[in-house]
């Protein structure tokens, strides 16, 4: 009786109980959430700035005659923004990074183009075989290269079969190799956001062009790619920002001048058994993620007030 | 002229996506050690994973661990897609917003150190969990929940809130409304969420390689280690079984989809033959 009292006069018992369905729904993921991925991600930093005594950690903090005392290990990011093998593997992932991103579109784009613009019957056909890679493994699909372009793979096999080379062409664990995979691999991230642009675009736009005299390539550059650079951006988002982190392709495709920061990231883990560098290259490695997130954001609330407008 | 073009570009495409799936499969019929070289049609590779405890064991390892991913990432996705959709604002929304949507841009590596640190720095502090089938299932699951959440969110948001309301006024209770009106209203996106979820675990590599134990080796962790170290016809054989039962599925699912839209249309119609009948008299 008296409980019940005193719990009607707290106010946040009151809303404990009025929305106790909406702090449920709410409540449940938000602490999944930030359990198993907020936290750990303050472990890797708090790792990534400690003070390491073998595999023992010691304590950020310590207290003691009424100090506390906190010590903040800086060097393994000063190792990371001055040593040149990590510069260079920063720079070098965010080239195959953009390198694959490039060539996404230019396959991509008349793809998809083609695509939108095939008879209506045929699309969702067409459609499905772009996703269906995408419910067979992955690694799987990236292993299968190894066996095309290996010195004694399909092609090489094949081209001296047929007498075109003498000798077999090194393809495999190149930068071409890795390029080769990468690509492979996000063709459909690329594909199918322009697909959904392009499939939607007015064609009366295009007519009208026609009409005021543009040529098909011109109404092409002054109409289509400017409608379709939503899906262009989009697309690009989800191409980049996975293949900078990328671990498997590198792994299997590429070579020693291939450095990547997510096969880095795993070698200090695993191989050098440095759990303070790994957490300070994983820090860095989601700044370096931000950056185009950031850019991507911005973007998308410019062209929201532009449409608001 | 631009039509030809359109056809050379679409064929070349499909070629490239699919040239790479035909070689695994044509070359798990090799028989020959050498796995590029063709040297007869045989089954024998079959037969050897049939009988290689590491595949069947880390095969059957992966089915459960993602059956209890995609089964905890459809609850939570959903719960999570109802927060975003249903209420507009509450304390800390933004923040939640890019709590799900984290887990779908930040790298592997990343998700799978982070979480591989935290667990051992329980394991310190409360002497659990071991490094497991659990592990792997809590990594599987944070990102699994986000992209079911995604799905589901998208459906929420083109449904027809006003189906819900109707239901209230009639006297349904909130609970009854989600069960007899909304849940059959989302089933298909939970379906595809559960499928979604179902085959980025059974894929999943990096992050199950930070939180897998010794002990708990799922497939694609043999797989890679094979791979690693160079061709092997066995790993030709699994793919080949990857590829027919994605298909089979495929072709299935998208049958009973079919089916289940003209049986849906077939409803509407009968329906609105019925109501106009009753108007009429």
């Amino acid at each position: 009786m008296d409980l019940a009292k005193s719990l009607a006069k707290n106010r946040f018992a009151r809303l404990l109980l009025k929305d106790w369905g909406k702090l449920t729904v709410i409540g449940i993921p938000y602490v999944f959430l930030i359990l198993l991925f907020t936290v750990p991600f303050l472990v890797v930093l708090k790792l990534s700035v400690s003070e390491t005594d073998g595999i023992h950690f010691q304590d950020l903090s310590t207290y003691a005659d009424g100090v506390v005392d906190i010590k903040i290990k800086l060097s393994n990011y000063i190792f990371l923004t001055t040593d040149p093998l990590y510069i260079e593997t920063y720079w070098s992932s965010i080239k195959f990074a953009a390198l694959n991103t490039f060539i996404c579109i230019f396959i991509g784009y008349p793809f998809a183009y083609f695509m939108a613009r095939s008879p209506a019957s045929m699309r969702p056909a067409l459609l499905m075989l772009v996703s269906l890679p995408f419910w067979t493994s992955y690694l799987l699909r990236v292993y299968a290269w190894k066996g095309l372009l290996d010195d004694h793979g399909v092609f090489n096999n094949l081209w001296m079969w047929m007498g075109l080379i003498d000798e077999p062409i090194k393809m495999m664990h190149t930068g071409f190799s890795m390029t080769v995979g990468m690509v492979y691999t996000y063709l459909p991230f690329m594909i199918l956001p322009l697909y959904a642009n392009l499939v939607k675009m007015d064609l009366r736009l295009l007519e009208a062009a026609k009409d005021l005299g543009a040529t098909p390539w011109k109404a092409f550059w002054l109409i289509t790619v400017p409608l379709s650079k939503n899906g262009i951006v989009a697309g690009s988002m989800l191409v980049f920002i996975p293949s900078v982190g990328e671990y498997v392709i590198p792994e299997l495709l590429g070579g020693p001048s291939t450095l990547m920061i997510g096969r880095v990231l795993w070698d200090e883990f695993f191989s050098n058994n440095d759990w303070a560098m790994a957490s300070a290259v994983a820090v860095t490695m989601v700044v370096l993620i931000l950056v185009p997130l950031a850019i991507f954001n911005k973007y998308q609330a410019d062209s929201g007030g532009v449409r608001g407008v | 002229m631009e039509s030809r073009i359109g056809k050379f570009w679409l064929g070349a495409g499909y070629v490239f996506l699919y040239l790479p799936i035909l070689t695994l499969i044509v070359f798990s019929f090799n028989d020959s050690k050498m796995v590029t070289l063709w040297g007869g049609f045989t089954f024998k590779w079959y037969g050897v994973i049939a009988h290689d405890t590491e595949v069947v064991d880390g095969f059957l390892l992966s089915l459960k661990v993602a059956l209890m991913t995609a089964s905890a990432s459809v609850c939570l996705g959903m719960l999570a897609a109802f927060a975003m959709v249903r209420y507009k604002s509450f304390f800390g929304r933004t923040a939640f917003s890019a709590h799900i949507n984290a887990p779908l841009v930040v790298p592997e590596v990343i998700t799978g150190l982070s979480l591989l640190l935290f667990f051992v720095l329980c394991q310190r502090l409360f002497g659990m969990p071991e490094r497991g089938v659990f592990t792997i299932w809590a990594g599987h699951t944070s990102v699994g929940m986000a992209y079911a959440a995604v799905v589901i969110q998208s459906r929420l948001l083109e449904m027809d809130k006003s189906l819900e309301e109707a239901a209230m006024d009639l006297g349904c209770r909130p609970f009854q409304v989600f069960y007899l009106v909304t849940f059959p209203m989302i089933a298909q996106a939970l379906m595809s969420a559960w499928l979604l979820t179902f085959t980025i675990s059974l894929d999943d590599v990096v992050a199950t390689a930070f939180l897998s134990g010794p002990g708990s080796t799922t497939l694609p962790i043999v797989i890679l280690s094979r791979a690693r170290l160079g061709l092997n016809p066995t790993v030709n054989a699994i793919a080949t079984i990857t590829v027919a039962v994605v298909a089979v599925g495929v072709l299935a699912g998208s049958l009973w989809l079919n089916r289940q839209e003209r049986k849906r249309a077939a409803e509407q119609a009968a329906a609105y033959r019925e109501g106009t009948l009753a108007l009429a008299s």
